[in-house]
């Protein structure tokens, strides 16, 4: 295979540039899509490569999400903008109680091939409205299928298969990493749906997590080896459904488990994951599972008070330290 | 030839209306019976909008509809068997037993279903309608919403983009006067919804939606307009459920309505009124009229019949149906 | 003492405390002349007014918005959302507004409001009438939340949402406005973070909350009859939880099983689990068990519905592998 660099953004472009050219009911909608390319330049070039196939709309989250709804069950493929993660709210009622149970409250009668897309995450100091994470809502929800890659060769692939998917996504990218580059093939590649991915392979211990997560777990790793600890960096990018072979596979290996994300601690898909492992894997494990998430407090806007409540890479590296009951550097 | 295609009509479309009713009565008697669970929103008195607007309406032409739904999913073409059994819970229902009273859909027949979500179907109906503009089908969408719904914000952005983009919706207000106990009049701070239709810059009308060629005739002039591309239509149809909101409403409905104003929308009801005008007309018939009410009843009995001996879904089903 | 409904029990708190209050403030769908869907704000409206007792249109959004913009200028607001399946409908309004307001505000404003709702399954109301989504509001900082299970706690808890400042998401839950409890002559208030133990036992430890609890009691009852000592715990509140009587039980019991309404994936069971996970882990004698509804919408089909909400018999089983495991 030949690979170029690309950033996400990149990646997401051409994967809808793709699929568009492939499946003329694919359409794009969203707020600031055309003169805009998007909020994040994620559509840049697209309407004017299949003029009339992408949407500009009102401010009106509810009835984007209901709209794309309508047109995936009436023989459309509509890629749904929201700007953040957090308007999710603004359309809650459709995403959960619609997309998500149409299919099964009647019976089976209706396939709802939604891709429901938004940046989110924290970092850039854009306050409690614009950074938060909510994948577990949506994981928790029964119905929907749950996507965060941080890699552009994943972030194409998996906007081709959740496209492709005939079953309703709720997309995520952090909004942090759209310029990070990453290397990409130019031949035609799809990543299937609940596939995780091991980043890092180690011997030690596990960190299971995904989104930007993965690049704080991949520093940190990096620099246990140093000190003789082989971390190993499992990648979810599918949320849900979980791989929860590859989990198995690797605690079965390391015997600790690290889970990380930056969403809310509470509650978060952590402890699903954590539950499960405890459940189902309780004599591998030789010590308790860690999660690391952020404070139960919203974002906040000030750089050192929000550097302090989401986790990074110094939360996952003291929580390893506590793991291996090691003496923390107090610089 | 006109007039004979009238009569024709005219009398199926009776024949509907007596259907619903029926079907609705029956209903209720299933459930005081404890054979339907949860609760039914039962449409009696409200008849003449469902198949007054569905008359008009194709196979293919879509449908999203509320948890008073029972009646415009029987105007659309519903299988009154297959209606029963979901009510009922059996396996052979249109949502296998998922669904329910609130949710029964029929793809096949356009009806994209029921929604128990105040307003929860009108940016459905804008999305079937983008489907359909896209296609460049002559399609349309009918958007059925209680006067409850006009105030969910699901309302002012579906018709502000619905008319903005000129999508083949017809958005048809069942304005029953009262979102369970709250009356229209103190839910809204104008006269007509169908004021509202100017805020978004398309056709709006109020009217008596017991008359049910007042409500075929309106809704043909909407659709014609949503066919040959000129966008959205908000048709605003008085009507009165002559039922509480719901079977658990105590008093069926009248601890927040007056006698007397019972009594006068009994007066309009929209059965006995268009049962006059087709006498009147000489189109109907005793003769006729019975074996209208024979084929009514028969159809209903066989319709509980079915259901009653369809068998219950298997516990393990529960966990089906989720994916694709 | 008296015995008195759940719901009897809801209004009589809600007129004491507007009787105490002169600026207190209830709104919502369908509760003045109407009395409430469920009958819990009968009578309220004859004896405060409408400015008291305000009676909107279908708009959670503006139910909610309203509520918390009264809340923040001094008017102390119990606003209620008929059900919880209702709440994604106003869902911006209470988890960016709502919840986060205080914080975001640095402290500046207080919030004295109680979002009362119902929850739950088991009557046939279908998906979009049937959930328990407590784990969405768990998931969002900033919001308290109350899940009671009898007429007792409900009075009790209720009182002390009303007094906090603080944003309050009391959830009650459909199937137990009939049941019947008794509860003292007198004021008293319920804190939160208190858990209470229904039912002592030395075997296992049953957690739970809301009408699960009297599942669970159930439960318990038929476990004595095969020589079982079950320990029901009900949490009551879930926000802030009383991890401390949960820890307490399992270092007597050490082994764990929570069952509740909302869905297994991501309910509160699985948090729950990891605190005691990691606070308790060698005390643990077996997997903690976690009971919840598949993960499916609630079905309409009462065969389909018993299949999916967890039952009486789902934590007998649930017990007996958590014994019987080596």
């Amino acid at each position: 295979m030949n690979f170029r660099e690309l950033t996400n953004t990149e990646a997401m472009v051409e994967a809808l540039k793709e699929e568009m050219t492939r499946d003329p009911s694919i359409f794009i909608i969203g707020e600031d899509l055309v003169a805009h390319g998007g909020i994040f330049g994620q559509f840049i070039g697209l309407p004017e490569a299949f003029p009339g196939r992408v949407i500009d709309t009102p401010i009106s989250e509810t009835c984007i999400v209901g709209a794309g709804l309508g047109a995936a069950l009436t023989g459309m493929r509509p890629f749904v903008d929201l700007h953040f993660a957090d308007f999710t709210t603004c359309a809650m009622d459709e995403i959960v109680n619609q997309v998500a149970k149409i299919r099964y409250m009647f019976g089976g009668q209706a396939k709802i091939p939604i891709v429901i897309w938004a940046p989110d995450g924290a970092g850039l100091s854009a306050a409690a409205h614009h950074s938060q994470s909510l994948e577990a809502w949506f994981i928790h929800t029964p119905g929907l299928k749950v996507v965060s890659p941080c890699f552009p060769y994943d972030v194409k692939g998996l906007i081709k298969t959740s496209i492709r998917s005939d079953d309703p996504i709720i997309f995520f990218m952090h909004k942090k990493i759209f310029s990070r580059k990453g290397p990409v093939p130019e031949e035609e590649y799809v990543i299937p749906l609940g596939k995780a991915d091991i980043k890092h392979p180690g011997t030690d211990v596990t960190i299971i997590t995904y989104s930007i997560m993965v690049l704080h777990a991949l520093e940190v790793a990096k620099e246990m080896e140093k000190e003789g600890i082989r971390v190993e960096v499992l990648d979810l990018r599918t949320l849900w459904p979980m791989d929860w072979e590859k989990i198995a596979e690797s605690v079965t290996k390391t015997h600790r488990v690290i889970i990380a994300h930056e969403a809310c601690l509470t509650c978060g898909f952590g402890a699903e994951i954590s539950a499960r492992i405890q459940e189902e894997l309780f004599d591998e494990l030789d010590a308790p599972i860690f999660r690391v998430g952020a404070y139960r407090v919203p974002i906040p806007f000030s750089p050192p008070l929000e550097r302090f409540v989401i986790p990074g890479k110094e939360s996952l590296k003291k929580t390893l330290y506590n793991l291996f009951g090691k003496e923390i550097d107090s610089k | 030839m006109t007039e004979l295609i009238d009569q024709t009509l005219y009398l199926k479309m009776y024949e509907q209306m007596l259907t619903i009713r029926s079907f609705e009565e029956k209903a209720i008697e299933l459930f005081e019976h404890n054979l339907i669970r949860g609760n039914i929103h039962p449409c009696i008195g409200q008849e003449a909008v469902s198949v007054g607007v569905c008359s008009v309406l194709r196979k293919e032409d879509y449908m999203l509809n509320t948890h008073r739904g029972h009646g415009n999913c029987i105007a659309k073409g519903a299988d009154l068997k297959r209606m029963m059994a979901e009510l009922l819970g059996r396996s052979t229902g249109y949502c296998k037993g998922k669904g329910g009273s609130m949710h029964i859909a029929d793809f096949e027949g356009g009806n994209l279903g029921a929604n128990g979500i105040v307003g929860g179907g009108l940016p459905i109906a804008v999305g079937a309608g983008i489907s359909i503009q896209n296609r460049g089908t002559d399609q349309v969408v009918a958007c059925f919403f209680g006067d409850g719904a006009v105030n969910q914000g699901t309302f002012h952005e579906s018709l502000n983009l619905a008319a903005i983009w000129k999508l083949p919706v017809i958005f048809i207000c069942e304005n029953n006067q009262y979102a369970l106990s709250t009356p229209i009049r103190e839910a809204i701070s104008i006269s007509k919804i169908s004021d509202r239709a100017l805020a978004y810059g398309i056709p709006g009308v109020t009217l008596d939606g017991n008359d049910v060629r007042a409500v075929y005739t309106q809704m043909k002039g909407a659709v014609e307009r949503a066919r040959s591309g000129k966008g959205p239509t908000l048709l605003d149809c008085l009507t009165y459920r002559f039922y509480g909101h719901f079977t658990g409403d105590p008093g069926r409905g009248m601890t927040y309505r007056s006698k007397e104003e019972m009594e006068e929308w009994w007066g309009r009801c929209p059965i006995k009124r268009f049962r006059e005008s087709l006498f009147r007309e000489g189109i109907l018939s005793e003769g006729k009229e019975k074996e209208i009410q024979i084929r009514v009843k028969t159809s209903i009995e066989e319709a509980v019949r079915f259901a009653l001996e369809s068998p219950f879904p298997d516990p393990e089903e529960a966990i089906q149906d989720l994916f694709y | 003492m008296p015995e008195v409904t759940f719901v009897e029990s809801l209004r009589m708190t809600l007129r004491e405390e507007m009787q105490r209050d002169p600026s207190l403030m209830l709104i919502g769908e369908d509760i003045g002349r109407y009395g409430g869907i469920f009958g819990v704000t009968k009578g309220l409206l004859e004896e405060f007014g409408p400015y008291r007792v305000r009676s909107t249109p279908i708009s959670e959004s503006a139910i909610i918005g309203s509520a918390l913009g009264a809340a923040m200028t001094g008017i102390r607001t119990v606003a209620e959302i008929m059900y919880i399946d209702f709440t994604p409908c106003a869902m911006d309004q209470i988890v960016n507004q709502v919840a986060k307001m205080r914080y975001m505000s640095g402290g500046k404003v207080k919030i004295p409001l109680v979002i009362r709702t119902q929850e739950g399954g088991g009557r046939g109301n279908a998906a979009q009438h049937s959930q328990s989504l407590e784990a969405l509001f768990f998931h969002i900082p900033g919001l308290k939340m109350v899940v009671p299970s009898t007429p007792y706690d409900a009075r009790g808890l209720l009182k002390s949402a009303i007094r906090d400042d603080n944003p309050v998401i009391f959830i009650e839950h459909k199937l137990l406005y009939a049941t019947k409890g008794s509860i003292p002559d007198g004021e008293y208030l319920i804190p939160f973070g208190q858990a209470d133990v229904k039912r002592e036992g030395k075997d296992v430890t049953i957690l739970s909350f809301s009408y699960m609890v009297l599942k669970a009691l159930k439960a318990a009852q038929h476990l004595a009859g095969e020589g079982i000592e079950a320990e029901v715990i009900d949490l009551r509140t879930l926000v802030p939880l009383d991890l401390e009587t949960i820890l307490r039980s399992v270092r007597k019991t050490n082994r764990v099983l929570i069952v509740h309404e909302g869905c297994r994936r991501g309910g509160i069971g699985a948090e729950i689990a990891c605190c005691i996970q990691e606070e308790a882990f060698d005390y643990l004698d077996a997997p903690i068990e976690r009971i919840g509804a598949l993960n499916v919408p609630i079905p309409y089909s009462e065969p389909l519905e018993n299949a999916v909400i967890p039952k009486e018999e789902d934590i007998i089983r649930g017990v007996k592998k958590l014994l019987y495991q080596t």
